[in-house]
């Protein structure tokens, strides 16, 4: 497994890593339901495996503000995980959760930034929780950062931890709907070692 | 008519003035603009990774690094003309883009890693930087122009400099 890429584990698992995004994108909608009080929609997850390049592009573009949301994972399995939100997504997202006490054009100051890391830490730790449910592995979430920036940048991050291992970023895209469309991001970055655990813990035989 | 070249991420090009050089939204990975001022030949390259040696598998990228990265950004500079006694640089990014309290420490030092990896590589070409605009917790966005040296750096909320 130690000699495994990160494009030959998803080739081979991609079904597999599929099903666990869209599973774990599920339950994070349930979880923002909730917590909106609202029923939220939300389409099939689209899970791809793209390389650097693309990956801003599907975005709309590198340059496209969005929030990001990042945290670290520990336990059974090591690595981190991201939460990506377009602006417009984000600001409407942070108006609901704040009950209007936000004017217009406030949402990205101190205290709507706060609700939205709220927002990212709940629906990524629901995510987490249905992967540690599945697989039965501790999966421990670390407090969230947030930033505001350009999708490129935000993208970094990840990217450098994929970068360790490939030219690919494993991307599933969530897209949901309130009264809006929201368009919604979940990057999961464990190291290769913890795809290995993740996968055997699932029963599956592992090259 | 002048056009700009877009860089990606982990990729690097050359240009010859008039044209610019462009990429955008650099976060913890760094620009290095390279450029010599006889020919007016310049290069963009944006790297992910400050050292290949470390890594251990899947890295047949030469761009994504920055010891790999500026080494062939210089080399095809040369074929377009450029002599790199007279290369000089300007660098970019290497942002810090999330801070967090305690812990991941070794992940948050990976823009300021890249910027260390890209000077010592420079220094080692002899290739001087002119000037900088790295670290920090923000994108940018970077225009460079063989022509006249000029590095234009835009980031979310800042306006626009000339480094």
């Amino acid at each position: 497994m130690g000699e495994m890429t990160l494009e030959q584990v998803t080739e081979n698992y991609y079904d597999v890593l599929k099903e666990l995004g869209n599973i774990g994108a599920g339950n994070a909608m349930t979880a923002l339901s909730q917590m909106l009080q609202c029923k939220v929609d939300m389409k099939v997850p689209q899970v791809r495996l793209l390389p650097f390049s693309d990956v801003g592009d599907m975005m709309g573009g590198e340059e496209q503000i969005m929030v990001g949301v990042f945290l670290g994972v520990e336990g059974d399995i090591t690595g981190s995980m991201m939460f990506l939100v377009e602006e417009e997504s984000a600001r409407h997202l942070i108006r609901k959760i704040t009950m209007g006490m936000l004017p217009e054009g406030t949402e990205f100051e101190e205290m709507g930034l706060s609700a939205m890391k709220e927002v990212g830490n709940i629906i990524t730790g629901a995510y987490l929780n249905s992967l540690s449910t599945m697989t039965n592995l501790k999966i421990i979430p670390t407090p969230p950062a947030l930033t505001v920036d350009m999708a490129g940048a935000i993208l970094s991050v990840p990217a450098i931890q994929f970068g360790i291992f490939g030219d690919k970023i494993l991307l599933i895209q969530s897209q949901f709907y309130d009264e809006v469309e929201l368009d919604g991001y979940f990057i999961l970055i464990p190291d290769l070692e913890s795809y290995a655990k993740i996968l055997t813990s699932l029963g599956l035989p592992v090259v | 008519m002048s056009e700009i070249i877009k860089v990606g991420m982990a990729d690097l090009k050359t240009c010859v003035s008039p044209n610019g050089i462009t990429t955008l939204g650099l976060g913890s990975c760094v620009g290095v603009a390279i450029r010599d001022p006889m020919t007016k030949v310049g290069g963009l390259a944006h790297v992910m990774l400050p050292d290949s040696t470390a890594i251990r598998n899947g890295n047949l990228n030469v761009a994504k690094f920055a010891d790999t990265g500026i080494v062939e950004l210089v080399l095809q500079m040369e074929k377009l003309g450029a002599k790199r006694s007279r290369m000089v640089a300007k660098i970019a990014g290497g942002a810090t883009m999330f801070s967090f309290q305690g812990g991941m420490s070794t992940m948050g030092q990976v823009g300021q890693r890249n910027v260390e990896a890209t000077k010592a590589k420079l220094k080692e070409l002899k290739i001087p930087i002119l000037a900088e605009d790295t670290g920090a917790n923000y994108g940018r966005t970077v225009v460079f122009y063989p022509e006249t040296g000029e590095f234009h750096i835009r980031a979310v909320g800042k306006s626009e400099t000339v480094i």
